[in-house]
């Protein structure tokens, strides 16, 4: 393997980066039953938030609170209107996704060209791992990144023990499964729903800001670009399993990039073409997913639909 | 303790009173964000009314905003009726587009009554065809069609992008990206100083309305979108009504693309769409997916457009202002919608009294 194939994997790690976080958010959310297609509104709205707290307060953790508590705000209006109003989850993603480019636009309008200050960017800057850095290939490719990577590493460590080692992770797997049996169990179906998507949000807004904060790292208009679209089809990817959103994240990551690298080669074949690879293999997963409808990788069985009580 | 139970049917005013409320909460919200940037909410409220309807240029532009809105939310209503999450309005309007330019740029010369009707079809069919893919896949293997028809959104966009760049970019232009401008033949006439969409707009509302109404595969599309279960007892052959419904739906958005690239941009680019896709969604659903409603919300909402692009010159307010409103104006609508399926009662004692008097 070539210095140039270690750095373009280099590489995929950092742009697949905020697929998983969005991809991890939306699975928790999946997970308790809830379809949230607000994951770009999200993603924009942790974006723009960190963005700017970063720039005002030069303090990356700060940032990443904002960026954490803004993607939360945007489901926590999704979660009252799916939860407790009962509202079309569809509909309801999709207005919170057209709400949240609103806020990002509206927001972001003065900070357009604006770059990630020095102490936020110094914060942020490629660490090597003591041994595990030094490992050949692997090393170098998972291991000399910044801090916010090895973030996400620990996120779908922590979120896999969660899903599936706890009894909390269990109950809200139940939750999305079959709520009326949860509830039955005395589990507080609506408390489970609230918090999980909520929490789905703070890390959408993550993946959101380090797009603007590390990935660009300046602001524009529109910064995620449909990548939290792709994170909602790389859920059914994943077949909501976080570590394989590991895996479909940089594979996502790779396509995004190819276009780019490809242009300087010479290859005979337009950018544009090569851009449109991330939505066309989106579509082709979607399509063998649902051909190969396996009982492993099925959705949630109450993924969508709103939960009441009193029509048991 | 408070308790939802479920209403009996509603009168049809009270539900567009329900409505009305939640938008001019809606308007509220905004217009204390507004005071936050130290504006007045009622001058720019006042603004916006006149940036829309001010003179008879603006009335003009928020006509043809409408007509576009118009035709796409009444192709994504079709789609909608039978549960189908068409996202895809966007794509299918470019690929529309796409289509009657190529018959524009290749055939100039044609008689301009058959090269405009050759394009409509055309128009029509391109869109059509490309919703088509996502209702083959949904029909046959129940794929997800919110992603799918998303995705296709990209694909289109990315499509028209290597055309503008690449293969049919002007030479003419000197090295300038964009497509050659359509000859005069390909080019709609107007009608009362606007593009004759808007007369298309007016007929397809009614023809919409019959299709829904009194058309058996209007009744079929209905019946499949309440239940699945009940189309498949009744006899509905339900891969079928997918893709006849997905195809008119698609076709829509496509005759929206031809207007907005021959009477609007007078040839292809990458801003023939410009969001539509997305803003219809709302339409349709304000519009409770009817014909009629979407044509008054479409009018207000391209008013909405018109006046905000307005107030961003006249205040200052980013133009993202008027998303960030249509996001909230759709949130409170949603929410309403509860309070039109639920009522919420104080206790048990009543919720028995109650349930007798449903009966």
């Amino acid at each position: 393997m070539n210095t140039m194939m270690v750095a373009f994997l280099a590489n995929t790690i950092i742009s697949g980066t905020p697929l998983l976080f969005a991809t991890l958010g939306e699975i928790i959310t999946e997970r308790v039953g809830n379809l949230n297609l607000g994951v770009e509104g999200m993603m924009l709205m942790g974006a723009v938030s960190g963005f700017y707290v970063g720039l005002t307060t030069q303090s990356s953790l700060l940032a990443l609170i904002a960026a954490m508590l803004a993607g939360g705000s945007g489901a926590l209006i999704y979660a009252i209107l799916t939860v407790s109003f009962r509202t079309n989850q569809v509909v309801t993603g999709l207005a919170l996704t057209i709400f949240g480019t609103g806020v990002s636009g509206f927001m972001g309008q003065s900070l357009v060209g604006k770059v990630t200050p020095d102490a936020v960017k110094a914060v942020f800057k490629p660490v090597v791992v003591p041994i595990l850095g030094e490992i050949p290939y692997i090393g170098e490719i998972f291991f000399q990144q910044d801090i916010f990577i090895y973030l996400s590493y620990i996120m779908v460590v922590l979120v896999g023990i969660y899903l599936y080692k706890t009894r909390l992770g269990l109950n809200l797997r139940a939750v999305g499964e079959n709520p009326a049996a949860a509830d039955a169990a005395s589990i507080n179906v609506s408390l489970y729903k609230y918090a999980h998507i909520l929490l789905g949000g703070a890390l959408c807004g993550l993946g959101g800001a380090y797009l603007s904060l590390v990935y660009v790292p300046a602001w524009q208009d529109n910064i995620t670009a449909g990548r939290g679209w792709i994170a909602v089809a790389l859920v059914i990817f994943a077949a909501w399993n976080p570590y394989k959103a590991l895996v479909g994240s940089y594979l996502f990551g790779g396509l995004d990039i190819i276009g780019f690298r490809i242009q300087g080669t010479g290859f005979p074949v337009s950018q544009y073409i090569i851009d449109m690879l991330p939505y066309l293999v989106t579509i082709i997963v979607l399509v063998v997913a649902s051909l190969k409808k396996s009982k492993k990788n099925a959705p949630p069985k109450a993924l969508g639909v709103p939960y009441f009580r009193e029509e048991r | 303790m408070i308790r939802m139970i479920k209403r009996g049917k509603m009168s049809k005013r009270k539900s567009v009173v329900i409505r009305l409320l939640a938008v001019i909460f809606a308007l509220v919200i905004f217009a204390i964000l507004i005071r936050v940037m130290d504006l007045n909410p009622l001058d720019v409220y006042v603004a916006l009314v006149k940036g829309a309807f001010g003179s008879v240029y603006r009335i003009r532009e928020v006509i043809i905003k409408s007509t576009a809105l118009v035709i796409t939310s009444l192709g994504i209503a079709i789609a909608f009726k039978m549960q189908f999450w068409n996202i895809g309005g966007e794509g299918q309007i470019f690929m529309g587009a796409f289509a009657a330019s190529y018959i524009a740029l290749n055939y100039p010369e044609l008689p301009k009554p058959l090269l405009l009707t050759l394009m409509i079809i055309a128009g029509m069919i391109g869109g059509g065809l490309w919703a088509l893919i996502p209702a083959f896949f949904k029909a046959q293997w129940k794929t997800n069609e919110t992603i799918m028809t998303l995705m296709m959104n990209y694909i289109a966009l990315k499509w028209v992008m290597y055309l503008q760049y690449g293969p049919w970019k002007d030479p003419m232009a000197l090295g300038f990206p964009k497509i050659a401008n359509f000859s005069a033949n390909a080019i709609l006439p107007k009608v009362f100083g606007i593009h004759i969409g808007w007369i298309f707009a007016l007929l397809l509302v009614v023809l919409v309305s019959v299709f829904f109404n009194h058309s058996k595969k209007g009744y079929e599309i209905t019946v499949l979108g309440e239940s699945e279960n009940t189309a498949l007892y009744a006899g509905i052959d339900i891969k079928k009504t997918i893709l006849v419904a997905m195809f008119i739906s698609g076709a829509l958005c496509g005759l929206t693309g031809m207007i907005q690239a021959s009477a609007l941009n007078n040839t292809l680019s990458i801003d023939v769409s410009g969001g539509l896709g997305f803003t219809a969604i709302i339409t349709t659903w304000l519009a409770f997916l009817k014909p009629f409603f979407i044509l008054i919300v479409s009018i207000l909402f391209a008013a909405l457009l018109q006046g905000g692009s307005f107030i961003q010159t006249a205040f200052g307010i980013p133009q993202a202002a008027a998303e960030l409103l249509q996001g909230m104006i759709l949130f409170f609508v949603l929410a309403s919608e509860f309070f039109i399926r639920y009522k919420l009662v104080m206790n048990r004692h009543q919720v028995a009294n109650e349930k007798k008097g449903d009966n």
